[in-house]
């Protein structure tokens, strides 16, 4: 599933990195502690967090994640979309808590398992 | 070197050094301050577990860099410079003299009591860094200032930071990552000279010193 498509069928608000979209999710990740996502974050995970920091775009570059959705209508701060629209990272916003979306993504097939 | 004319230029009377997870910097920086009226503290913003900012300071660099050890013991992971950039390490004439490997913004494995513990066992003053700013701090990452941990003191960011414990010293100050927040933010400190033992007096209400206003 590409990420349009989970943009369009979940009403995500996009914030940043709008040429990378039709990029396929190839399953999600949600953690609120970066180094978790350091240690644990695959290529092709779409991240689910609300983190807003701007240390959250160089761990979604480093570990080629297909996008971040903050939840719970979190803005990024300015410096966060700044490099995300710089970095061409898909920064996207969802007015669902998180275990409503996580719920969500899972109904349309997505998967949070590592292998 | 440039943070101790900009410190001096902004009229501190002392400074702490503080990198994410390191203290290699801050010998640099003492030996530039050395001859002219600044204090220099040396310190660290350790990034605890739960990836809250803990800072310590210390009043001997031995204590300081014993618990930088025990710290880049508990670091995981390598810089990638491509995605979190160089880790420079200076000299007091601004000049490139290394590089750092481990990955120095990552969280250590120290829990927050274990990392306050820490910095207590070496000496340290341990304060909670900007416990109001949206990320790594005690509000953002468990919400709360916990009743039973042994700060020293509270940094806030905002002047008009609400909810703050009453019996706690609270200063404010830059979080300085570039020159030109250097001094944007700062406490007014009564003490008798610009060290680590009047400032840990201060801290305390010791004997006359006192935190004057943030």
């Amino acid at each position: 599933m590409t990420l349009a498509e989970i943009i369009d069928r979940l009403g995500l608000q996009v914030r940043a990195g709008d040429a990378a979209l039709r990029r396929d999710v190839e399953r999600g990740y949600a953690s609120d502690l970066m180094s978790d996502v350091i240690a644990n974050g695959l290529e092709g995970d779409l991240w689910i967090t609300l983190q807003t920091h701007q240390n959250t775009v160089a761990v979604a570059s480093m570990k080629g994640l297909a996008g971040i959705v903050l939840v719970n209508s979190r803005e990024p701060e300015p410096d966060t979309l700044e490099k995300a629209r710089r970095e061409s990272i898909p920064l996207l916003v969802s007015e669902l808590p998180a275990f409503e979306l996580i719920g969500r993504l899972h109904g349309l097939g997505l998967t949070g398992l590592r292998a | 070197m440039q943070i101790v004319r900009r410190a001096l230029e902004r009229d501190l009377d002392l400074i702490a050094i503080c990198d994410h997870n390191s203290a290699e910097n801050v010998q640099a920086v003492r030996r530039a301050a050395a001859g002219t009226c600044l204090g220099v503290i040396g310190g660290m913003e350790i990034t605890t577990r739960e990836e809250i900012h803990m800072l310590g300071l210390f009043g001997r660099d031995r204590d300081l860099l014993s618990v930088q050890q025990l710290v880049h013991e508990k670091l995981p992971g390598e810089n990638e410079p491509e995605f979190f950039g160089e880790q420079l390490v200076m000299n007091e004439r601004d000049e490139v003299v290394g590089c750092q490997t481990a990955l120095l913004i990552g969280a250590t494995e120290l829990g927050l009591e274990e990392a306050v513990a820490c910095i207590h066992a070496q000496g340290g003053l341990a304060i909670a860094a900007h416990i109001d700013r949206p990320s790594f701090s005690l509000r953002s990452q468990i919400g709360f200032v916990p009743d039973d941990l042994d700060l020293d003191a509270l940094e806030v960011w905002e002047p008009d930071a609400e909810d703050l414990p009453e019996d706690m010293a609270v200063l404010r100050s830059s979080d300085a990552h570039r020159l030109d927040e250097i001094g944007s933010r700062r406490t007014l400190l009564e003490m008798e000279s610009a060290t680590f033992e009047e400032l840990g007096m201060a801290l305390k209400g010791m004997h006359g010193r006192r935190v004057v206003s943030r």
